[in-house]
């Protein structure tokens, strides 16, 4: 029973880092530009995808590398040619083209790759677990978990104490003031954009490894993160960070004791917390609302 | 009277002749009357979001949610509890209007974005208790095993099972019925507070309105209506499907809307034919129809964000 308990939190633990990458990325771009960009999961299956194609050539590790930055580059000609016409406009248009966009992603995919999953093979002492009592800590799973949290704090890091970063912050709060005070906020969106699209990628990437990939794989990856983002409270990454890691464990949790309703629990607790504290756990009144 | 009220008139009076028409004249342009059908239950639906969307300015992206329980309301009413065709429209329209009246007092604070995501996410509630509860609506393969029942009159009964005609009268029939009382709603001094809480929230505060209660109002009555659409829908195909309540159903929904131009009542009915005609076509043409509806999605956002009534206008007054 405990096994079984710590197999489920453990596996709850590595999905919600998951969702934490996902809504992060969808977070930045909410509180910056106000647009919910719907094709997040698409970015996150493209990212998988290119992983994908370029393995061969570069290696696992140079896939790692590389992919989540080409993803990125994607994501930033799409914000310049599609969504940059929408900002200021009423956020139902961006919220309807990213819809689209979500579409045409996944069917391109499907038209390039397959609708067949493909298999994504990680190095060989990564696959291994780590003991034979605890046969689900594999190491990859930890090297998925260990690149989440030093990605999250590498993010953290650039928004406390780089100019961007804390341009990104400030514009998040008053992005009128920020460009009155001369800040380019066009260039500001856009890599901002492409930042969460890179976190996106990364994810993509990590869930290739350990899922395998297939196209459809984005669409039931956003509705958690939209919930980690709605619980965390929106306008603070701090609480999609927390939103994350608790409905990965209450759904790890929850598949221990009552499997069919592990996914219903994210949305029982996302009731909840609008019902107790409406802003969510950590979102400050008056933000977004 | 004023040509404008003529010219309204005229408008009015070509939409029902060419609905009332419709078994007549889609046919020799390769349509069939089961698509006008479809065109009419969607319509609605988009209309009731746009009871929201375009007329109160409260953006709800989880529709879906409230047009698959009325089809759902109304095929478990068929199939276990009564054979009767209006009380599983009246039970299935209840099941809609009484779910978005309770989860629309949980949201109805919240705005913009922030609301359309809530509502997305409390729609899928609804995707996964279709999906997952599979001993009662038959989860990933929908509910079957129902099917419409003759309209009862007392002195005869209208066959609406086997003859498409007759059924596409029934639910043109019905569709008078909601949309009279849309309009209704509309010209009603509570309409026209929708339509100032849509002009200008805080001032229509400060006038003393209880937005918050209208809100909720307006998201309920247009659940309802939503719910009679589902049920529609459920009689239309004999089945219940859990994509419907999915919020991919939600944007397709919002997309008739805008395409079709929000900002005006006809504006979805239009929108929902041709979105329903194209659908149909592309996927009967190409197994990569996903792409081009995305396309006819990114292309209307950039380039026609008013629709085809809000161009049509624009060029008339030009």
């Amino acid at each position: 029973m405990t096994q079984l308990l710590l197999f489920n939190v453990t596996n709850g633990l590595i999905i919600g880092a998951f969702y934490v990458l996902m809504a992060l990325g969808l977070s930045l771009i909410l509180n910056l530009s106000n647009v919910i960009n719907f094709a997040h999961g698409g970015f996150l299956v493209l990212g998988g995808y290119i992983a994908y194609t370029i393995t061969p050539y570069v290696g696992f590790w140079g896939a790692l590398l590389i992919a989540p930055p080409l993803t990125a580059a994607i994501g930033l000609v799409v914000e310049r040619v599609l969504i940059r016409p929408l900002y200021g406009r009423d956020p139902l248009y961006s919220l309807l083209l990213t819809f689209g966009l979500a579409f045409i992603l996944e069917d391109g995919t499907r038209f390039i790759w397959g609708a067949q999953g493909k298999p994504v093979t990680v190095p060989a002492f990564l696959a291994q677990p780590l003991s034979y009592e605890f046969f689900f800590i594999t190491g990859y799973r930890l090297f998925m978990v260990s690149v989440v949290i030093v990605t999250v704090a590498l993010l953290f890091v650039l928004l406390r104490f780089t100019r961007l970063g804390i341009r990104i912050r400030a514009g998040t709060l008053d992005l009128e003031t920020v460009s009155a005070l001369g800040v380019n906020v066009r260039v500001l969106r856009s890599l901002n954009f492409a930042v969460g699209i890179f976190l996106a990628g990364l994810s993509g990437v990590l869930a290739a490894g350990q899922l395998g990939l297939e196209p459809t794989m984005g669409a039931g990856l956003l509705m958690p993160s939209f919930i980690a983002i709605i619980v965390g409270g929106v306008g603070s990454l701090t609480g999609t960070l927390l939103g994350g890691l608790l409905i990965g464990v209450a759904s790890g949790v929850t598949a221990v004791f009552l499997p069919a309703a592990s996914e219903a629990i994210m949305y029982v607790l996302m009731a909840v917390v609008l019902l107790v504290r409406p802003r969510g756990l950590l979102g400050e009144e008056g933000m977004m609302t | 009277m004023s040509g404008e009220s003529v010219r309204k008139l005229a408008v009015l009076a070509a939409i029902w002749a060419a609905l009332l028409l419709a078994p007549y004249w889609m046919p020799p342009l390769g349509g069939y009357t089961a698509l006008g059908t479809r065109v009419l239950v969607l319509g609605l639906a988009a209309m009731s979001v746009n009871f929201l969307l375009g007329f109160t300015g409260v953006l709800s992206f989880g529709h879906a949610a409230y047009f698959g329980l009325g089809a759902y309301g109304a095929g478990l009413t068929l199939k276990f509890l009564a054979p009767s065709t209006p009380l599983s429209l009246l039970l299935g329209m209840l099941l809609g209007g009484v779910a978005g009246a309770i989860l629309g007092a949980l949201i109805v604070r919240r705005r913009g974005v922030y609301f359309a995501m809530v509502t997305i996410a409390f729609g899928q509630v609804f995707y996964y208790i279709a999906f997952q509860w599979s001993s009662l609506t038959g989860g990933d393969d929908g509910l079957r095993g129902f099917s419409r029942q003759p309209i009862d009159l007392g002195l005869f009964s209208i066959n609406i099972l086997s003859h498409a005609n007759s059924f596409y009268y029934f639910v043109l029939f019905c569709f008078a019925i909601a949309v009279a009382v849309m309009g209704f709603i509309l010209r009603s001094p509570f309409g026209r507070t929708m339509l100032a809480i849509r002009e200008n929230e805080r001032r229509a505060r400060f006038l003393g309105i209880p937005v918050e209660r209208h809100i909720w109002i307006a998201f309920t009555l247009s659940c309802f209506f939503m719910g009679f659409a589902g049920a529609l829908y459920a009689l239309v195909n004999n089945f219940a499907d859990p994509r419907g309540l999915h919020y991919s159903q939600s944007g397709d929904f919002v997309m008739m809307a805008v395409m079709g131009g929000m900002r005006s009542f006809w504006g979805p009915l239009l929108g929902a034919a041709v979105f329903v005609v194209l659908q149909d076509y592309l996927s009967s043409v190409t197994v990569n129809w996903m792409s081009f509806v995305g396309l006819l999605f990114v292309l209307v956002v950039l380039f026609f964000p008013r629709g085809l009534l809000g161009v049509i206008r624009r060029k008339s007054e030009a």
